[in-house]
């Protein structure tokens, strides 16, 4: 009997929300006086079971196979399905990433087991794992109950602390072959662009938002370039020469509104709030954004948020811990060199 | 050729929802919407079926609020809309759910493509569709942003999937389950014939009973609805002499606040 954590990894390095997962994994353990079993799955099992006794994994569970170098469903939920059938666990917890959530829902499905997905709290009670998770847009708290022997848990980003590390555990590594169970592949992977060195708005710890008030930027439009091909040029700009700046001494990601993304100044994959990402920043700056309800059904769990905005009036400010009335254009920047030299 | 995509009836997301005194989950009389998500799956499922020349089903699971939902599907474009209900069983549960998924799929017998939109607003989850997938034993493509193409003579998919690693290019066997984002395409205003042609729909109900599944026990129990603890804002407008003042006053609070 254990919990199992599942470490996700991309290119053979767990990512950090895979440790978020084991603390919530132990978390349970704890209550239920089992131990936390890390299961690594692919390249590099070693170093990474090392790393997650350090941060408190009390055994190891490896599948270090060829084939499972790189991520896949098929043979992932395979290998995890199996792991569960053999160990019988009474929880197997994952961060709730775009794999995380594919894979503990088919391996729960596998088992018939109950899947608490995007959990933002756990306990135990009599017994049972109950989880706490945001519904209707985060407007709303569900708590739901585990009906079965093994329970699948995926945890949201950013709301378990991750564990601080022991240098002095030795993992107990336990190494299992997939061999037998895994098939030819069902899906062939063509091309893979990779998106490397920016930072991921789920596991942000500050962001940069910009929206709509992106295009009021004061440096003139190339000739030629007029009306909205004008206004998407000068948000742009201002996105890369403005908003980066600041989210670079931040270290921060950087985010956008849906009328930004629509109107085509920045990638949909920046996009913040319904029909874009759910983020829970410890600051969160909203730039030219007035803060639709579609957008802080994406942001309102964020710690401390502020508002640059023009307009005082704006709805963003009734959300915000704190406000500056006034130019982004002006705002930022001076906001940006402030920073750097109490940040020096 | 047949493509199917489910969808339910959310709450507007600027309307208010709350948990009332009995513990419901209440939103007074503001009307549904389509779980915003699925705006761009029933986009997808329309283009499909007719670059395919084939069919487009829509489905719903739970009570006759998710009529509106299916309605608004039908004023889309999509051919035929189904509600799947049965008495006493929990549809939170996803277990419960796909079961009643997989039993109306496997009925319908000539699916080729289930295209779903990425997470329903309303129950925060996009695990229905994986477990859906399980029981069919479909390949799932979660996260397309692009269709590249479908080719039912050869039985082939390809997209484009856009993950939080980069942008991945993958092909599958058809048949199989797909989830969309909102990159995909620009989902259609339902026209007028469509909304007259939706208005006078009869949409059909089956139970578990129907379609010959017999539901699995529920693997999770919602045991309470809470409004979230409201949270104490008190906003600070940061004055200043000029704009470098209040840009240093704000910094200083953002010190003071631990959040660097």
């Amino acid at each position: 009997m254990s919990v199992f954590a599942w470490i996700e990894t991309a290119a053979g390095e767990a990512v950090s929300s895979s440790w978020e997962a084991l603390a919530a994994a132990a978390i349970i353990a704890r209550s239920l006086d089992t131990d936390t079993a890390a299961i690594v799955i692919g390249a590099n099992c070693e170093a990474l079971a090392r790393r997650a006794s350090q941060l408190g994994a009390t055994r190891v569970i490896a599948c270090p196979a060829e084939a499972l170098a790189e991520y896949r469903l098929d043979a992932y939920s395979a290998v995890l399905s199996q792991l569960v059938e053999k160990h019988a666990p009474e929880a197997v917890v994952s961060a709730a990433t775009s794999r995380g959530r594919e894979l503990l829902a088919s391996a729960a499905a596998d088992s018939e087991s109950g899947l608490i997905s995007e959990v933002i709290d756990l306990r135990v009670e009599d017994g049972s794992i109950i989880g706490a998770r945001p519904v209707y847009a985060g407007k709303v708290l569900m708590e739901m109950k585990s009906n079965s022997a093994t329970t699948f848990v995926t945890v949201r980003g950013r709301s378990f602390a991750a564990p601080t590390p022991n240098a002095a555990a030795a993992p107990k590594i336990e190494t299992v072959e997939a061999d037998g169970i895994l098939k030819a592949p069902p899906v062939t992977i063509d091309d893979f662009v990779a998106e490397l060195g920016q930072v991921n708005l789920a596991d942000a710890a500050i962001i940069v938002s910009g929206g709509r008030g992106m295009a009021n930027n004061p440096q003139a439009a190339p000739a030629g370039l007029s009306g909205n091909d004008a206004s998407i040029w000068k948000a742009k700009h201002g996105f890369a020469n403005t908003l980066q700046p600041l989210a670079e001494v931040l270290g921060a990601a950087i985010g956008a509104s849906r009328a930004a993304v629509d109107a085509g100044y920045i990638p949909y994959k920046h996009q913040v709030g319904q029909t874009g990402k759910t983020v829970n920043p410890d600051l969160y700056i909203a730039c030219g954004i007035s803060g639709a309800i579609q957008h802080q059904a994406g942001m309102r769990g964020s710690k401390i948020i502020v508002a640059i905005n023009k307009d005082a009036e704006a709805p963003i400010f009734k959300l915000a811990r704190y406000g500056i009335v006034g130019d982004l254009y002006e705002v930022v920047p001076a906001l940006t060199k402030a920073l750097e030299e109490k940040l020096r | 050729m047949h493509a199917v995509t489910f969808t339910r009836s959310t709450p507007d997301t600027a309307a208010r929802v709350w948990v009332d005194e009995d513990g419901a989950v209440a939103w007074g009389d503001v009307a549904t919407v389509v779980n915003p998500w699925d705006e761009y799956s029933l986009e997808e499922t329309i283009a499909q079926s007719k670059s395919g020349g084939g069919e487009s089903t829509v489905i719903a699971i739970g009570s006759a609020l998710h009529n509106d939902a299916l309605k608004h599907s039908l004023a889309m474009g999509i051919d035929k809309a189904l509600r799947l209900e049965e008495a006493g069983a929990d549809m939170n549960d996803s277990l419960v759910w796909s079961a009643m998924a997989a039993g109306a799929i496997r009925k319908l017998g000539d699916v080729d493509l289930i295209i779903f939109g990425k997470e329903s607003v309303d129950v925060g989850t996009d695990q229905h569709a994986y477990q859906l997938a399980r029981r069919l034993g479909w390949t799932m493509l979660s996260y397309v942003s692009r269709i590249v193409y479908v080719d039912y003579s050869e039985r082939k998919i390809q997209v484009e999937r856009a993950l939080e690693q980069g942008k991945q290019t993958a092909t599958a066997a058809l048949p199989a389950v797909i989830s969309v984002l909102k990159e995909i395409n620009e989902p259609r205003y339902p026209n007028f014939l469509g909304i007259r042609r939706a208005a006078k729909a009869e949409i059909p109900v089956w139970s578990a009973a129907d379609m010959d599944v017999a539901l699995p026990n529920a693997g999770t129990t919602a045991l309470r609805f809470l409004n979230p603890p409201a949270r104490e804002i008190s906003t600070e407008i940061v004055a200043g002499a000029d704009v470098n003042a209040k840009a240093s006053a704000l910094a200083q609070r953002l010190f003071e606040e631990k959040v660097l």
